[in-house]
């Protein structure tokens, strides 16, 4: 029999690993039969190697966990008092269970699973890829900006990396290659941005760092948003320089593919002219044409306008708002305004009758944002009474509505800072821009958005928006998030089935959502199974490590070494970095952080700060050969002839920027440090 | 013996399935929790604990589902190289020395935890006048019998490996990933894929 390579390379591995155990285990001190202090520290030390051993076999690690942590707490006990020792074990793993069952951090992980299960069957990420892909089409490369978009989108909101890997591979994949992309180009930007999830909150993984290393779950969401945005920005901005530098891997689209049809009542506007604002307006008073119809798209249309009207008129209550006691209600409010900004034009599109596709589809959205947030009902039924009237009237008049409604309540104000001016010159500025640059295709483009990237946008920021700025606990965000990913399920599904027969959709929808609740409820209860068991396999083994004393004996040997801050930072990211390439980021975190969060405030290192690198280092888990999970889940759907080498080759890149990614965060923490400082101080 | 396995399979599914609807009626307790409190301010002092015992119920019951799925995370450096002997014999070893002593001392110990809890009439102390806690604790035993009966189900299976090479089959699940599922989803054919190669050939030529 031809043994395999890998199985010589992890063979070898387990062999130096046991011989250095073997030969460094302290034999002739336990064969007394009485351990002491020393013997039990290096009878920890044992425990950990013959676990990292152990789980390398691919017994299922939980019960590993479980059964070796039995034994050597046992023996634990049995050194100091050896009558009580098996009652003493029993009570240890029973309390230890039991505190996992009612682990109130633990309780939001099925949640989000639930909510992500839900959005990825509510079957919108053909729809959301086409929609980007088009509207980013000018952008270099923009097949690729536009699979991270997706996939960074996506991931955040269902966090299930097989599953987006996997769909971008049937979508993405084939048109890039259709477009003549490099196919290691294209099979990086896939299995990058599907990894993307796992960082970008709401993340499973940050939970369960938080669970481990008692650090508070919303400070990691807040504090991780940007390192995430970050790690996204730089995969585009790198596929951007490639399609630049080397546009043979990333030719632009043609216009054949940039096309987008145009519907009759805007072909028969378009010879009027090239502005869609400007079209409609005319169509309007052109009582040949539907007037309902003819309005209903113009309001949509103006909506980016009435958006930024929007946003424009709360930063200004915000700005002038009277000095207030606190800077916090400041903040929240700054808070709510951006909030709100956001789901301005979901609220607006429901407030037009006739049901397009559009409207029935920005509505779910609304009511999250109803549910989530509703200490700021009162302030978004204050930006939305102006909107109406705004509507109908050409944009010119938009300024106008903005300046004269603050005006009445001027009265009790502080004089509008300067930075107000700037900010509403700006807005102004893009408000003019966005309404001249609004053609016939644009504002096509404009309502496939509508249809599927705002709806999810806006979901993940309300949930996100209400962790962060305080107005839930990430526990009812992720079941609000999931009662909104259920409607969004059923939204998709409804206009799905309406298009292709409207007489039963309503039947159609509910058997096929009664499907996707099951089938989402099934796979949420094995996937939590799995990080709870694992949990309770850990805190078991935890327990006995630190009944034995191996955490003294790893601090003081890790101390004794007089290792400076930044010399300890960048060990422990490497080994983690390396406990990447065979584990899988569950295992990572709830066995080797127990380990590694202790020694952080022998070096002043904040453990929320650490909780990021490791974040954004795990995403090479992902990518990282043999385990690289994200590469065979692409392989399995990609042409025959691209091969695993091509992936993993093109994955390389990007892990390379994940490294980059992780020196920034290092070199500046403020990246991720600063909004969670600004928040919770 | 097949038909005994794919019961006791059945069994775990059925109960692991039936408490997975925890999920939906815990979405919606705390979405009504959140509304109750925040727009009609009337919060319920027994929610939390409610939220917690769905949650620990949930997770806990599904674990030998779980199993019986093979959804429990491996180390899957090495294990996925295996000829499937090599696999059941490492599994069946690791089986008999980690699984049944911790299973088995979780399950005993739960089950004096439990009976100690139904004995002084336990009820929660998060709030006043909390819940009675002790079904809760039941779920501990509860849920640790029922992976055992999964674990000696699994060894059964290692054993029928070892001897014949193959691994016995399991009932099917829906997967996380479930490849088929997903191309019906978004409209791609196994014959779309195929007609791709056609792209990527001439690239590979061309270096």
């Amino acid at each position: 029999m031809k043994i395999k390579k890998e199985l010589w390379f992890g063979f070898t591995l387990m062999a130096i690993i046991l011989t250095v155990v073997f030969i460094y285990t302290p034999w002739s001190n336990f064969a007394d039969g009485h351990l002491d202090h020393a013997d039990l520290g290096a009878l920890g030390l044992l425990m950990l190697a013959l676990i990292v051993v152990a789980i390398m076999l691919g017994f299922p690690t939980a019960f590993t966990l479980m059964g070796m942590g039995m034994f050597f707490g046992w023996l634990a006990y049995r050194s100091s008092n050896p009558e009580f020792a098996t009652r003493q074990i029993l009570d240890l793993m029973v309390q230890r269970a039991y505190s996992v069952m009612s682990n109130d951090v633990l309780i939001a992980i099925p949640l989000f699973v639930f909510m992500g299960y839900l959005v990825e069957r509510a079957n919108l990420i053909d729809k959301l890829f086409k929609s980007l892909h088009l509207s980013l089409a000018r952008v270099p490369g923009a097949l690729a900006v536009a699979t991270i978009v997706t996939c960074a989108i996506f991931a955040t909101a269902t966090g299930i990396v097989g599953a987006v890997v996997t769909l971008m591979g049937l979508l993405a994949l084939p048109a890039m290659l259709r477009g003549g992309y490099g196919i290691q180009l294209a099979a990086g930007a896939i299995t990058a941005g599907g990894c993307l999830g796992i960082l970008i909150p709401p993340s499973v993984l940050l939970i369960v760092y938080g669970a481990t290393a008692g650090v508070s779950v919303v400070k990691l969401y807040a504090g991780a948003f940007f390192p995430g945005l970050m790690l996204a920005s730089l995969y585009v901005g790198y596929v951007i320089l490639i399609a630049k530098w080397k546009p043979h891997l990333a030719p632009p689209l043609s216009a054949a593919e940039r096309f987008v049809p145009l519907p009759p009542l805007s072909t028969a506007l378009a010879p009027k002219g090239n502005n869609a604002v400007a079209g409609l307006w005319s169509g309007l008073l052109n009582s040949a044409l539907p007037k309902r119809a003819v309005s209903t798209q113009l309001l949509i249309s103006l909506l980016p306008a009435i958006a930024i009207a929007a946003f424009l008129a709360v930063m200004y209550f915000s700005a002038t708002a009277p000095a207030q006691n606190l800077d916090t209600t400041g903040l929240v409010q700054a808070g709510g305004g951006v909030t709100n900004d956001t789901d301005t034009p979901s609220e607006a599109g429901g407030l037009v009758e006739p049901p397009t596709e559009s409207d029935g589809l920005a509505e779910p959205p609304k009511e999250l944002g109803a549910l989530a947030e509703p200490p700021l009902a009162a302030a978004e039924a204050e930006v939305t009474s102006p909107a109406p009237a705004k509507a109908v009237e050409p944009t010119a008049s938009v300024s106008n509505a903005t300046d004269a409604k603050p005006a009445a309540a001027a009265t009790a104000r502080d004089p509008v800072p300067t930075w107000y001016w700037i900010v509403l010159a700006l807005g102004l500025g893009c408000l003019a821009l966005i309404t001249r640059m609004m053609n016939w295709q644009r504002l096509e483009i404009f309502k496939m958005l509508l249809a599927s990237f705002f709806p999810l946008a806006i979901m993940i920021i309300a949930v996100l928006g209400s962790i962060v700025f305080g107005l839930a606990t990430p526990t009812e965000a992720a079941a609000v998030g999931a009662l909104g990913g259920l409607i969004l399920a059923g939204a998709y599904r409804y206009a799905a089935a309406k298009r292709e027969s409207s007489a039963s959709a309503v039947m159609k929808t509910a058997r096929e959502l009664g499907g996707i609740i099951k089938e989402s409820s099934f796979l949420t209860a094995k996937t939590s199974a799995m990080v709870c068991w694992l949990f309770v396999g850990s805190s078991i083994f935890s327990a006995s490590f630190a009944l034995l004393g191996g955490q003294d004996i790893i601090e003081r040997w890790v101390l004794s070494m007089g290792l400076s801050t930044v010399q300890f930072m960048l060990l422990s990211q490497f080994i983690i970095f390396i406990l990447g390439w065979p584990l899988e980021w569950t295992e990572i975190i709830v066995i080797f952080m127990p380990i590694f969060i202790p020694l952080l405030p022998k070096f002043g290192v904040d453990p929320l700060f650490f909780g990021l690198l490791v974040a954004l280092n795990l995403q090479t888990a992902f990518l990282s050969p043999p385990v690289a999970m994200a590469a065979f889940y692409l392989k399995g759907v990609s042409p025959p002839h691209v091969t695993l080498n091509q992936i993993f080759a093109g994955m390389m890149p990007f892990m390379g920027i994940q490294v980059i990614a992780l020196t920034i965060l290092y070199i500046w923490p403020q990246i991720g440090l600063w909004l969670p400082g600004l928040l919770y101080k | 013996m097949q038909q005994l396995l794919l019961l006791i399979d059945r069994i775990s599914t059925f109960v692991g399935q039936a408490f997975s609807w925890l999920i939906v009626s815990l979405t919606l307790m705390i979405s009504w929790e959140v509304f109750s409190r925040y727009v009609l301010d009337h919060p319920h002092a027994w929610a939390f604990d409610a939220m917690i015992m769905q949650y620990g119920t949930l997770f806990m019951m599904a674990g030998a589902y779980t199993l019986a799925k093979n959804g429990h995370v491996r180390g899957d450096v090495l294990y996925s190289f295996f000829e499937p002997r090599t696999q059941a014999t490492l599994d069946l070893i690791l089986y008999i020395l980690f699984f049944i002593p911790g299973v088995v001392a979780l399950t005993y110990a739960g089950f004096f935890y439990a009976a100690e809890s139904w004995a002084m009439n336990e009820h929660s102390n998060i709030t006043a006048d909390g819940p009675a806690i002790y079904p809760f604790k039941t779920m501990l035993p509860l849920a640790g019998g029922i992976l055992l009966l999964q674990g000696i189900i699994e060894i059964i299976r290692c054993v029928i490996c070892v001897k014949t090479g193959v691994w016995p089959s399991r009932v099917n699940d829906v997967q996380e990933v479930d490849v088929d599922k997903l191309k019906e989803m978004v409209h791609v054919k196994d014959e779309d894929i195929q007609a791709l190669d056609k792209y990527v050939t001439p690239v590979r030529g061309a270096k």
